[in-house]
Protein backbone atom coordinates (compact mmCIF):
# COMPACT_ATOMS: atom_id res chain seq x y z
CA UNK A 1 0.00 0.00 0.00
CA UNK A 2 1.37 3.50 -0.96
CA UNK A 3 1.70 5.78 1.72
CA UNK A 4 -0.59 8.48 0.09
CA UNK A 5 -3.25 5.11 0.51
CA UNK A 6 -2.19 4.72 4.00
CA UNK A 7 -3.24 7.97 5.23
CA UNK A 8 -6.34 8.02 2.96
CA UNK A 9 -7.59 4.93 4.51
CA UNK A 10 -5.86 6.22 8.32
CA UNK A 11 -8.13 9.56 7.73
CA UNK A 12 -11.40 7.35 6.35
CA UNK A 13 -11.04 5.06 9.50
CA UNK A 14 -10.79 7.98 11.69
CA UNK A 15 -14.00 9.59 10.57
CA UNK A 16 -15.97 6.46 10.90
CA UNK A 17 -14.71 5.85 14.30
CA UNK A 18 -15.17 9.74 15.28
CA UNK A 19 -18.52 9.53 14.15
CA UNK A 20 -19.24 6.17 16.60
CA UNK A 21 -17.37 7.91 18.55
CA UNK A 22 -19.02 11.09 19.27
CA UNK A 23 -22.87 9.85 18.67
CA UNK A 24 -22.31 7.49 21.47
CA UNK A 25 -21.01 10.73 23.75
CA UNK A 26 -24.04 12.68 23.02
CA UNK A 27 -26.70 9.42 23.56
CA UNK A 28 -25.31 8.65 26.02
CA UNK A 29 -26.01 12.04 27.40
CA UNK A 30 -29.80 10.51 27.68
CA UNK A 31 -28.86 8.13 29.94
CA UNK A 32 -31.36 8.45 32.62
CA UNK A 33 -33.01 11.91 31.22
CA UNK A 34 -34.95 10.13 28.50
CA UNK A 35 -39.10 10.61 28.73
CA UNK A 36 -39.61 7.16 29.68
CA UNK A 37 -37.95 4.22 30.93
CA UNK A 38 -38.36 1.93 27.91
CA UNK A 39 -36.54 4.65 25.84
CA UNK A 40 -34.01 5.51 28.39
CA UNK A 41 -32.94 1.31 27.55
CA UNK A 42 -33.23 1.96 23.91
CA UNK A 43 -31.24 4.92 24.22
CA UNK A 44 -28.35 3.76 26.17
CA UNK A 45 -28.09 0.54 23.45
CA UNK A 46 -27.29 3.13 20.87
CA UNK A 47 -24.97 4.65 22.66
CA UNK A 48 -23.21 1.39 23.55
CA UNK A 49 -23.61 -0.14 19.71
CA UNK A 50 -21.81 3.03 18.64
CA UNK A 51 -19.26 3.03 21.55
CA UNK A 52 -18.27 -0.80 20.59
CA UNK A 53 -18.33 0.31 16.67
CA UNK A 54 -15.76 3.16 17.73
CA UNK A 55 -13.44 0.88 19.51
CA UNK A 56 -13.05 -1.30 16.73
CA UNK A 57 -12.78 1.30 14.25
CA UNK A 58 -10.19 3.53 16.16
CA UNK A 59 -8.40 0.33 17.16
CA UNK A 60 -7.95 -0.30 13.37
CA UNK A 61 -7.17 3.32 12.81
CA UNK A 62 -4.22 3.19 15.09
CA UNK A 63 -2.65 0.33 12.88
CA UNK A 64 -2.48 2.98 10.03
CA UNK A 65 0.06 5.09 12.19
CA UNK A 66 3.92 4.51 12.09
CA UNK A 67 3.83 3.94 15.50
CA UNK A 68 0.66 1.96 16.49
CA UNK A 69 -1.92 4.07 18.64
CA UNK A 70 -4.55 2.26 20.55
CA UNK A 71 -8.15 2.90 20.24
CA UNK A 72 -8.04 4.66 23.64
CA UNK A 73 -4.87 7.22 22.84
CA UNK A 74 -6.63 7.92 19.41
CA UNK A 75 -10.28 8.61 21.60
CA UNK A 76 -8.79 10.42 24.70
CA UNK A 77 -5.19 12.28 23.28
CA UNK A 78 -6.08 14.23 20.29
CA UNK A 79 -7.75 17.66 20.00
CA UNK A 80 -10.73 18.58 17.94
CA UNK A 81 -8.59 19.79 15.05
CA UNK A 82 -7.30 15.87 15.14
CA UNK A 83 -11.60 14.74 14.82
CA UNK A 84 -13.23 14.31 11.41
CA UNK A 85 -17.30 13.16 12.40
CA UNK A 86 -19.16 15.13 11.09
CA UNK A 87 -20.60 18.38 12.48
CA UNK A 88 -24.10 16.62 12.95
CA UNK A 89 -22.90 14.14 15.08
CA UNK A 90 -21.11 16.93 17.93
CA UNK A 91 -24.38 19.01 17.99
CA UNK A 92 -25.68 19.25 21.28
CA UNK A 93 -28.36 16.80 21.90
CA UNK A 94 -31.02 19.47 22.40
CA UNK A 95 -34.74 18.23 23.06
CA UNK A 96 -36.00 14.34 21.98
CA UNK A 97 -37.34 15.16 18.40
CA UNK A 98 -34.13 16.56 17.45
CA UNK A 99 -32.10 13.59 18.70
CA UNK A 100 -34.57 11.90 16.82
CA UNK A 101 -34.10 13.82 13.43
CA UNK A 102 -30.54 13.29 14.13
CA UNK A 103 -30.10 9.66 14.59
CA UNK A 104 -32.66 9.27 11.31
CA UNK A 105 -29.99 10.86 9.06
CA UNK A 106 -26.73 9.69 10.60
CA UNK A 107 -28.71 6.39 10.58
CA UNK A 108 -29.75 5.41 7.46
CA UNK A 109 -26.56 7.35 6.56
CA UNK A 110 -25.23 4.28 8.13
CA UNK A 111 -26.94 1.69 6.93
CA UNK A 112 -26.31 2.74 3.44
CA UNK A 113 -22.50 3.14 4.20
CA UNK A 114 -21.42 0.08 5.60
CA UNK A 115 -24.05 -1.54 3.36
CA UNK A 116 -21.57 -0.85 0.85
CA UNK A 117 -18.34 -1.03 2.34
CA UNK A 118 -19.78 -5.08 2.64
CA UNK A 119 -18.02 -4.83 -1.07
CA UNK A 120 -15.37 -3.04 0.44
CA UNK A 121 -11.37 -4.63 -0.82
CA UNK A 122 -10.21 -3.94 2.59
CA UNK A 123 -11.09 -7.46 4.12
CA UNK A 124 -11.02 -6.17 7.69
CA UNK A 125 -13.25 -2.96 6.75
CA UNK A 126 -15.88 -5.65 4.96
CA UNK A 127 -16.04 -7.90 8.20
CA UNK A 128 -17.07 -5.62 10.39
CA UNK A 129 -19.41 -3.94 7.80
CA UNK A 130 -21.49 -7.07 8.14
CA UNK A 131 -21.73 -6.82 11.87
CA UNK A 132 -22.18 -3.15 11.35
CA UNK A 133 -25.13 -2.95 9.09
CA UNK A 134 -27.24 -5.35 10.77
CA UNK A 135 -27.17 -2.48 13.75
CA UNK A 136 -27.71 0.96 11.49
CA UNK A 137 -30.54 -0.55 10.31
CA UNK A 138 -32.07 -1.13 13.81
CA UNK A 139 -30.99 2.12 14.63
CA UNK A 140 -32.94 3.51 11.48
CA UNK A 141 -35.90 1.30 12.09
CA UNK A 142 -36.02 2.70 15.98
CA UNK A 143 -35.59 6.29 14.20
CA UNK A 144 -38.34 5.71 11.43
CA UNK A 145 -40.58 4.73 14.05
CA UNK A 146 -40.54 7.49 16.42
CA UNK A 147 -40.06 10.26 13.84
CA UNK A 148 -43.49 8.46 12.67
CA UNK A 149 -45.43 8.74 16.18
CA UNK A 150 -43.89 12.19 16.82
CA UNK A 151 -45.16 13.03 13.41
CA UNK A 152 -48.00 11.90 14.10
CA UNK A 153 -48.64 12.43 17.65
CA UNK A 154 -49.49 15.63 19.23
CA UNK A 155 -49.27 19.25 17.90
CA UNK A 156 -46.53 19.72 20.23
CA UNK A 157 -44.50 16.70 18.79
CA UNK A 158 -45.40 17.63 15.38
CA UNK A 159 -44.00 20.87 15.31
CA UNK A 160 -40.74 20.10 17.43
CA UNK A 161 -39.71 17.35 14.58
CA UNK A 162 -40.42 19.74 11.85
CA UNK A 163 -38.34 22.11 13.90
CA UNK A 164 -35.33 19.84 14.28
CA UNK A 165 -35.68 18.71 10.63
CA UNK A 166 -34.77 22.11 9.54
CA UNK A 167 -32.50 23.01 12.17
CA UNK A 168 -30.22 19.87 11.05
CA UNK A 169 -30.95 19.63 7.01
CA UNK A 170 -27.70 22.18 7.01
CA UNK A 171 -25.60 19.90 8.38
CA UNK A 172 -26.66 16.99 6.14
CA UNK A 173 -24.80 17.13 2.89
CA UNK A 174 -21.43 17.25 4.29
CA UNK A 175 -22.15 13.88 4.64
CA UNK A 176 -21.05 12.60 1.19
CA UNK A 177 -18.52 15.72 0.21
CA UNK A 178 -15.96 13.57 -2.09
CA UNK A 179 -12.22 14.67 -0.29
CA UNK A 180 -9.30 13.54 -2.23
CA UNK A 181 -9.17 10.82 -0.17
CA UNK A 182 -12.39 9.26 -0.44
CA UNK A 183 -11.50 9.42 -4.31
CA UNK A 184 -8.35 7.80 -3.73
CA UNK A 185 -10.56 5.23 -1.74
CA UNK A 186 -12.89 4.91 -4.57
CA UNK A 187 -10.55 4.43 -6.91
CA UNK A 188 -8.87 1.43 -4.75
CA UNK A 189 -12.47 -0.53 -4.11
CA UNK A 190 -12.18 0.23 -0.21
CA UNK A 191 -14.91 3.28 -0.16
CA UNK A 192 -18.09 3.56 -2.21
CA UNK A 193 -18.93 6.74 -4.26
CA UNK A 194 -20.74 8.84 -1.19
CA UNK A 195 -22.53 10.59 -4.25
CA UNK A 196 -24.46 7.45 -5.29
CA UNK A 197 -25.09 6.83 -1.71
CA UNK A 198 -26.97 10.51 -1.68
CA UNK A 199 -29.00 9.36 -3.76
CA UNK A 200 -30.50 6.68 -1.88
CA UNK A 201 -30.11 8.47 1.35
CA UNK A 202 -32.84 10.75 -0.09
CA UNK A 203 -35.22 8.17 -1.20
CA UNK A 204 -34.57 6.52 2.33
CA UNK A 205 -35.46 9.66 4.42
CA UNK A 206 -38.59 10.53 1.68
CA UNK A 207 -40.17 7.15 2.36
CA UNK A 208 -39.71 7.69 5.94
CA UNK A 209 -41.68 11.74 5.38
CA UNK A 210 -43.83 10.50 3.17
CA UNK A 211 -45.62 8.24 5.72
CA UNK A 212 -45.76 11.07 8.54
CA UNK A 213 -46.58 14.44 5.91
CA UNK A 214 -43.39 15.72 6.36
CA UNK A 215 -41.73 16.79 3.26
CA UNK A 216 -37.95 17.16 2.28
CA UNK A 217 -36.77 20.91 3.01
CA UNK A 218 -35.22 23.28 0.84
CA UNK A 219 -31.94 22.92 0.05
CA UNK A 220 -29.79 26.38 1.76
CA UNK A 221 -26.33 27.47 3.22
CA UNK A 222 -25.00 24.49 4.13
CA UNK A 223 -21.96 23.72 7.11
CA UNK A 224 -19.25 21.72 5.93
CA UNK A 225 -15.52 21.58 6.95
CA UNK A 226 -14.90 17.84 9.05
CA UNK A 227 -13.18 16.58 6.09
CA UNK A 228 -10.04 19.24 7.37
CA UNK A 229 -10.99 18.62 10.76
CA UNK A 230 -12.81 22.23 11.00
CA UNK A 231 -15.65 21.57 14.01
CA UNK A 232 -18.24 23.70 15.57
CA UNK A 233 -17.73 25.25 19.22
CA UNK A 234 -19.64 22.49 20.35
CA UNK A 235 -17.33 19.82 19.73
CA UNK A 236 -14.24 21.41 21.88
CA UNK A 237 -16.69 21.13 25.25
CA UNK A 238 -17.73 17.68 24.75
CA UNK A 239 -13.94 16.82 24.25
CA UNK A 240 -13.69 18.48 27.90
CA UNK A 241 -15.98 16.53 29.66
CA UNK A 242 -15.00 13.30 27.50
CA UNK A 243 -11.20 13.58 28.19
CA UNK A 244 -10.95 14.63 31.31
CA UNK A 245 -9.93 12.09 33.34
CA UNK A 246 -7.21 10.75 30.89
CA UNK A 247 -6.25 13.98 30.72
CA UNK A 248 -5.65 14.46 34.04
CA UNK A 249 -3.89 11.15 34.89
CA UNK A 250 -2.58 9.91 31.85
CA UNK A 251 -2.47 6.08 31.50
CA UNK A 252 -5.11 5.94 34.11
CA UNK A 253 -6.61 1.75 33.74
CA UNK A 254 -8.83 0.03 35.85
CA UNK B 1 -6.10 -33.36 25.62
CA UNK B 2 -7.87 -34.04 22.14
CA UNK B 3 -9.15 -31.14 20.19
CA UNK B 4 -12.51 -32.17 20.53
CA UNK B 5 -12.19 -33.21 24.20
CA UNK B 6 -11.34 -29.45 24.31
CA UNK B 7 -14.67 -28.49 22.64
CA UNK B 8 -16.29 -30.26 25.17
CA UNK B 9 -14.63 -28.77 28.13
CA UNK B 10 -14.92 -25.15 26.52
CA UNK B 11 -18.89 -26.15 25.86
CA UNK B 12 -18.69 -25.85 29.73
CA UNK B 13 -18.43 -22.30 29.70
CA UNK B 14 -21.52 -20.11 30.06
CA UNK B 15 -22.61 -17.50 28.03
CA UNK B 16 -22.51 -14.37 30.69
CA UNK B 17 -25.35 -12.68 30.13
CA UNK B 18 -27.29 -15.96 29.32
CA UNK B 19 -26.15 -18.27 31.80
CA UNK B 20 -28.20 -21.22 30.72
CA UNK B 21 -26.74 -21.22 27.34
CA UNK B 22 -22.85 -22.08 26.75
CA UNK B 23 -20.64 -19.98 24.57
CA UNK B 24 -20.82 -23.16 22.06
CA UNK B 25 -24.24 -23.61 21.79
CA UNK B 26 -24.26 -19.61 21.04
CA UNK B 27 -21.92 -19.98 18.02
CA UNK B 28 -19.45 -17.68 19.93
CA UNK B 29 -16.76 -20.32 19.90
CA UNK B 30 -15.86 -20.89 16.24
CA UNK B 31 -12.65 -22.60 16.44
CA UNK B 32 -9.96 -24.41 18.43
CA UNK B 33 -5.78 -25.04 17.74
CA UNK B 34 -4.08 -26.84 20.10
CA UNK B 35 0.22 -26.96 18.96
CA UNK B 36 1.74 -29.02 21.87
CA UNK B 37 0.82 -27.39 25.26
CA UNK B 38 -0.46 -24.30 23.67
CA UNK B 39 -4.31 -23.61 22.80
CA UNK B 40 -5.41 -20.77 20.09
CA UNK B 41 -9.17 -20.62 20.65
CA UNK B 42 -11.34 -17.71 18.28
CA UNK B 43 -14.37 -16.31 19.39
CA UNK B 44 -16.80 -13.90 17.43
CA UNK B 45 -18.58 -11.33 18.90
CA UNK B 46 -22.17 -11.13 19.00
CA UNK B 47 -22.63 -7.99 18.88
CA UNK B 48 -20.07 -5.17 18.28
CA UNK B 49 -20.01 -3.59 21.45
CA UNK B 50 -21.31 -6.85 23.56
CA UNK B 51 -19.54 -6.52 27.10
CA UNK B 52 -19.08 -9.80 27.64
CA UNK B 53 -16.41 -10.76 25.27
CA UNK B 54 -13.60 -9.71 27.65
CA UNK B 55 -15.16 -11.65 30.35
CA UNK B 56 -15.33 -14.52 27.83
CA UNK B 57 -12.12 -14.31 27.08
CA UNK B 58 -10.83 -14.54 30.67
CA UNK B 59 -12.91 -17.68 31.19
CA UNK B 60 -11.67 -19.47 28.11
CA UNK B 61 -8.29 -18.68 29.24
CA UNK B 62 -8.64 -19.90 32.81
CA UNK B 63 -10.06 -22.92 32.53
CA UNK B 64 -7.84 -24.15 30.07
CA UNK B 65 -4.81 -23.83 31.95
CA UNK B 66 -6.50 -25.37 34.85
CA UNK B 67 -6.55 -28.18 32.77
CA UNK B 68 -2.88 -28.20 31.80
CA UNK B 69 -2.14 -25.46 28.83
CA UNK B 70 0.51 -23.43 29.03
CA UNK B 71 -0.51 -21.01 27.15
CA UNK B 72 -4.20 -19.90 25.90
CA UNK B 73 -4.49 -17.36 23.32
CA UNK B 74 -7.80 -16.13 22.51
CA UNK B 75 -8.68 -14.44 18.95
CA UNK B 76 -11.62 -12.32 18.00
CA UNK B 77 -12.79 -13.37 14.36
CA UNK B 78 -14.49 -10.61 12.84
CA UNK B 79 -15.74 -12.49 9.67
CA UNK B 80 -18.02 -13.96 8.92
CA UNK B 81 -19.94 -12.04 11.12
CA UNK B 82 -22.33 -13.92 13.93
CA UNK B 83 -25.73 -14.32 13.47
CA UNK B 84 -28.51 -15.79 15.07
CA UNK B 85 -28.99 -18.72 12.70
CA UNK B 86 -25.94 -20.50 14.40
CA UNK B 87 -27.89 -20.75 17.77
CA UNK B 88 -28.13 -24.48 18.04
CA UNK B 89 -31.49 -25.87 18.76
CA UNK B 90 -30.80 -26.85 22.26
CA UNK B 91 -30.12 -23.47 22.78
CA UNK B 92 -33.33 -22.41 21.79
CA UNK B 93 -34.75 -24.22 23.59
CA UNK B 94 -33.23 -23.77 26.89
CA UNK B 95 -33.45 -20.07 26.14
CA UNK B 96 -37.28 -20.42 26.13
CA UNK B 97 -37.26 -22.78 29.17
CA UNK B 98 -35.33 -19.99 30.80
CA UNK B 99 -38.00 -16.74 30.37
CA UNK B 100 -36.68 -15.48 26.60
CA UNK B 101 -38.48 -15.90 23.58
CA UNK B 102 -35.69 -17.14 20.51
CA UNK B 103 -35.42 -15.44 17.50
CA UNK B 104 -38.56 -16.09 15.42
CA UNK B 105 -37.00 -16.65 12.18
CA UNK B 106 -34.10 -16.45 9.71
CA UNK B 107 -31.60 -13.92 10.14
CA UNK B 108 -30.49 -13.70 6.54
CA UNK B 109 -33.70 -11.96 4.92
CA UNK B 110 -34.44 -7.97 4.92
CA UNK B 111 -36.96 -8.19 7.09
CA UNK B 112 -35.58 -10.14 10.02
CA UNK B 113 -35.18 -6.98 11.69
CA UNK B 114 -38.41 -6.20 12.52
CA UNK B 115 -40.10 -8.03 15.20
CA UNK B 116 -42.25 -10.38 13.27
CA UNK B 117 -44.72 -13.02 15.17
CA UNK B 118 -43.49 -14.13 18.39
CA UNK B 119 -44.66 -16.65 21.12
CA UNK B 120 -44.73 -15.90 24.49
CA UNK B 121 -42.14 -18.27 26.52
CA UNK B 122 -44.25 -18.53 29.04
CA UNK B 123 -48.19 -19.55 28.11
CA UNK B 124 -47.16 -19.97 24.12
CA UNK B 125 -49.24 -17.21 23.22
CA UNK B 126 -48.95 -15.77 19.85
CA UNK B 127 -51.02 -12.79 20.58
CA UNK B 128 -47.68 -10.90 21.72
CA UNK B 129 -46.10 -6.91 21.36
CA UNK B 130 -43.44 -4.97 21.46
CA UNK B 131 -42.82 -2.70 24.20
CA UNK B 132 -39.35 -1.56 23.34
CA UNK B 133 -37.22 -2.64 20.45
CA UNK B 134 -34.36 -2.29 22.97
CA UNK B 135 -34.04 -4.72 25.94
CA UNK B 136 -31.48 -5.30 29.34
CA UNK B 137 -28.63 -6.30 27.16
CA UNK B 138 -27.66 -5.86 23.11
CA UNK B 139 -29.03 -8.76 21.71
CA UNK B 140 -32.60 -8.54 23.33
CA UNK B 141 -35.91 -6.29 23.17
CA UNK B 142 -38.67 -6.61 25.52
CA UNK B 143 -41.87 -7.60 24.52
CA UNK B 144 -45.25 -8.07 26.72
CA UNK B 145 -48.01 -11.31 26.06
CA UNK B 146 -51.51 -10.23 25.89
CA UNK B 147 -52.88 -13.31 26.64
CA UNK B 148 -51.29 -14.07 30.18
CA UNK B 149 -50.08 -10.36 30.64
CA UNK B 150 -46.39 -11.33 31.71
CA UNK B 151 -43.53 -8.99 30.30
CA UNK B 152 -40.18 -11.08 28.66
CA UNK B 153 -37.24 -10.51 26.78
CA UNK B 154 -37.16 -11.67 23.01
CA UNK B 155 -33.84 -12.40 21.31
CA UNK B 156 -33.76 -10.50 18.33
CA UNK B 157 -33.07 -12.15 14.93
CA UNK B 158 -29.35 -10.55 13.57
Amino acid sequence: MTMELKEALQKFLLRLGDNALIQGQRLSEWCSRAPMLEEDIALSNLALDHIGRAQVLLDYAGHTFGEIKTADELAFRRSEREYYNFLMAELPTGNFAFTIAKQLFLSAYEDLLYEALCESTDTHLSAFSLKAVKEARYHFSHAADWCMRLGLGTAESHDKMVDAIHDLWAYTHEFFEMSDCDLLLLQHGIAPDQEKLKKNWLDKIGKVFMRTGFSIPQDTYQHRGSRQGIHTEHLGHLLCEMQYLQRSYPDASW
Amino acid sequence: MEHTAVLELLDQIPDPEIPVVSIREMGILRKVELKNNHCDVYITPTYTACPAMAMIASDIEALLKSHGFKSVAVHTQLSPAWSTDWMSEGARQKLRSFGIAPPAHQACNSWALEVMQVNCPNCGSNNTSVISKFGSTACKALMRCEECLEPFDYFKCH
